[in-house]
């Protein structure tokens, strides 16, 4: 291993020498890019000494980009080609996005082809052309890596980019594209809670249980920790990824439209009035009330004042949201609010009083917001990268991360079949093996999925692949081991191999097509709501398969030795066989198991004649195994 | 320690360091898994290259598999038995004692009725309930296979705890709907 380490590619061969990496907090809202000078942690600013880059790009029709602040300023007057929080788009396609009236760009659908290479991942068109999630973010990215690289004189080694804890495969998968879009080389993936417990663990020497709740622009994380002796291990986390403060804007938005009478505006008033909700929203953070004004396009004036009041009462349930996600990721530790020691905040969303309010209530203590929620993720981040990049200091730390949702694969009849449960630490590996489902079936689809529903259709896909080759065999005779394999950074590997002959498969996992909108929390919330659909619904399924398994079996015989039957005794097996084919159009489980059971039934004294006749070529000197298969 | 020092093909006990038994001290077994963890885990060798961050993460999976191996009780014996060459036939046998059955179809039925009316409390006292009857459970365990080494009734009592396990699943299940 020695050997290896002074004969890296790429990097500098002297050990002393101190590698230039980053830690980059890639925001809903805002972006920052920090990183460890002199054993500190420190947030590098732009020439004009401003941390936080907007993350807003702008596409102009001569092809050239503006990034931060200057493509901010021009928003509500070209909305369509200015791009806000283009996080919420990472790894989704257009139907994840719910109400796209409400946003002021022109949308491409890119369906999948099935592919399991397409990406399925929406674009938008802009003066410069069709741009996709990960062009935009990339930008922000480039931005960021010249800050860095002007403000530390030479090539960055690496970076630690980070992402909500409940980012799924999909949106994982896009920010590490985007960031090698933007030449950068992506040490790892890091939770944006685990990030700021880094950075707050390390400043306080902290031991014990810690909450980390990560409201940020676009998206809403809780994680629980456990800090003992210099090792951060999260013990589980929770969250949703479509939540976060635009939310609480666009509740203003709504309320506006309410109460001037107003119903869908054109692109410029809609980025007008989301900006003026931001900026009121702001204000009720320092103040009892606000007043809105603003000129439409139209000529219209609106003056509306808004009370805090009003406000927490229009964003209740969206805290409420919050919430229960607590409630889950403790019960998914095992803990309870006594255990906590300490609440961590973050992100800037974190700064209204309600938010503030509440937690505090859930937990019964004072949220520490001892540092700044807003850099907190960008300084953890750039601890880290310090430490991945070898720049060893002397004091290490461990950092046990989980994976968010659980993983799954599609078995016969739509169903999921988990194999990783939520909150596993990563890396984790997990096999399972499956079985053919006809005689002589010689390919296999493997569909991955993410989520925590028992019906696939419930859950995100993932993947789809296909497994040629499969040595033809009896249904049931074949056994395909399928590996799925979760690294550091929570990208899932999926490989699958038939046993018997050593065929392998494998694919990187690329997002196959999205859901509708919110669906994460929605497969965590509705996985329990609908319990009792999904139990009813897998009752049916399986006894549509095991159907379907006994009608081929049955088929099969009497074509193989239907010359055994007397005279009389096929009728009423085919009259069953009919009767069984009916019910499968039906969804009834039960009267699915009556008809079965009464082709059982039927088949008994045939399936004696098919047993003496096995047994009886045996004794001649067959193989039994010569008679199971064609 | 390098980790080119550590054998993983030796049984999880052994990477541990821990004597291979059904009773753990779970402060040490801790204690070495932060500390297997601190020699393998890919964030060591992030800055090496990819061959070596393909081991580090196959290392790093193998010890947090036997971790979550070794700090369940039900899953630790079941390693145990399987070392000792004895199957639990949690699949296949279904041979379960009538009153144990009987008890479990009345906990689930109690779970239910306690969803149903999104009785938090009752869930609570249930949840207790069962921790104590599966500690109970598990200590019959260790002293059947450290003690009295008679794996056929320890296997027995993995199937046991194999209810029991799904039946916290289910008030798992039940705290997520009431709180919907």
């Amino acid at each position: 291993m020695a050997l290896l380490q002074i004969s890296e590619p790429g990097l500098s061969t002297a050990p002393h020498q101190h590698r230039l990496a980053v830690g980059i907090d890639l925001g809903t809202t805002n972006s920052l890019v920090a990183t460890v000078r002199n054993g500190i942690s420190v947030v590098l600013n732009d020439e004009n000494g401003r941390a936080m880059l907007p993350s807003v790009v702008r596409y102009a029709p001569d092809e050239s980009v503006t990034v931060g602040e200057a493509a901010q300023a021009v928003q509500s007057d070209d909305p369509v080609n200015t791009i806000v929080s283009v996080k919420r788009f990472m790894g989704r396609g257009l139907k994840d996005i719910g109400d796209i009236s409400r946003l002021p760009y022109r949308f491409i659908d890119a369906p999948s082809t099935g592919s399991g290479q397409a990406s399925g991942m929406l674009q938008l068109r802009t003066a410069s052309g069709a741009k996709s999630p990960v062009e935009v973010s990339s930008e922000i990215l480039k931005v960021l890596r010249a800050r860095a690289e002007a403000a530390l004189g030479g090539d960055l080694v690496g970076a630690v980019i980070t992402v909500p804890a409940y980012f799924d495969d999909a949106q994982r998968q896009a920010t590490k594209d985007a960031a090698k879009l933007a030449g950068l080389n992506v040490l790892r993936l890091l939770n944006e809670p685990t990030a700021a417990a880094i950075a707050y663990g390390l400043d306080n020497a902290s031991e014990g249980v810690y909450a980390v709740y990560d409201l940020g622009g676009g998206t809403f994380d809780i994680s629980i920790l456990r800090l003992s002796r210099g090792v951060f291990e999260v013990l589980a986390t929770n969250g949703d990824s479509a939540l976060g403060g635009d939310d609480f804007d666009h509740r203003i938005q709504c309320w506006l439209l309410e109460k001037n009478g107003l119903s869908a505006l054109g692109p410029r008033d809609t980025r007008l009035l989301l900006t003026h909700a931001r900026a009121a929203k702001e204000q009720l953070t320092e103040h009892d009330e606000t007043r809105i004004t603003a000129v439409l396009s139209s000529g219209d004036v609106i003056d509306n004042v808004l009370t805090r009041a009003e406000f927490q009462s229009m964003s209740q349930n969206l805290v409420q949201r919050t919430l229960q996600s607590l409630r889950r990721a403790l019960r998914d530790a095992k803990l309870g609010t006594a255990d906590i020691k300490g609440v961590v905040m973050v992100g800037g969303a974190t700064r209204m009083p309600q938010v503030q309010h509440a937690v505090g209530e859930f937990f019964g203590q004072v949220p520490l917001t001892n540092l700044d929620p807003d850099k907190v993720v960008a300084l953890g981040a750039a601890i880290q990268a310090n430490l991945l990049a070898g720049n060893r200091g002397g004091d290490e730390w461990l950092l046990l991360d989980v994976i968010p949702l659980s993983l799954g694969i599609e078995t016969m009849g739509g169903l999921t079949e988990k194999i990783i449960p939520r909150n596993s630490t990563i890396p984790t590996a997990r096999a399972q093996e499956f079985t053919t489902f006809r005689d002589g079936q010689t390919a296999m689809s493997i569909h991955v999925v993410q989520g925590e529903r028992e019906l696939v259709s419930d859950c995100r896909s993932l993947a789809k692949f296909e497994l040629r080759g499969i040595p033809a065999m009896v249904a049931g005779a074949a056994r395909i081991r399928v590996t799925f394999q979760v690294d550091a950074d929570g990208l899932l590997n999926v490989s699958a191999r038939e046993m018997g002959s050593g065929i392998e498969a494998s694919i990187a996992v690329k997002p196959s097509y999205g859901l509708s909108d919110a669906e994460i929390t929605r497969m965590l919330q509705d996985s329990t709501q609908h319990a009792q659909h999904d139990m009813l619904a897998r009752a049916l399924c399986e006894q549509q398969t095991e159907a379907n398994q006994l009608l081929e079996a049955v088929q099969h015989a009497l074509e193989q030795d239907g010359d055994l039957l007397e005279p009389g005794e096929r009728e009423p097996i085919e009259a069953r066989m009919a009767a069984l084919r009916d019910t499968l159009q039906l969804a009834d489980h039960l009267a699915i198991k009556r008809a079965a059971g009464a082709l059982n039934d039927a088949t008994a004294g045939f399936a004696q004649k098919r047993m003496d006749k096995s047994v009886a070529r045996a004794l001649t000197g067959k193989k039994i195994s010569d008679l199971g298969g064609e | 320690m390098q980790p080119s020092d550590l054998d993983f093909q030796q049984n999880y006990f052994k990477l541990f360091g821990l004597a291979q038994s059904c009773r753990i001290d779970p402060v040490r077994l801790e204690q070495q898994y932060h500390a297997l963890q601190t020699l393998v885990h890919p964030d060591k060798s992030a800055h090496l290259p990819d061959a070596e961050q393909r081991i580090a993460m196959q290392h790093a999976t193998l010890v947090n598999e036997a971790y979550q191996t070794l700090r369940s009780t039900i899953r630790r014996a079941r390693y145990l038995l399987s070392l000792y060459g004895v199957d639990t036939q949690e699949g296949t046998n279904t041979a379960m004692p009538v009153d144990f059955l009987m008890e479990q179809m009345e906990w689930r039925e109690a779970v239910g009725e306690a969803q149903q009316a999104r009785d938090a409390a009752a869930l609570d006292q249930l949840e207790a309930h069962i921790k104590r009857e599966t500690h109970e459970l598990e200590a019959q365990l260790e002293i059947k296979i450290d003690t009295e080494r008679n794996y056929a009734d320890a296997a027995g009592l993995v199937r046991k705890l194999r209810f029991m396990e799904k039946l916290a699943e289910e008030i798992h299940a039940a705290y997520d709907e009431i709180d919907t």
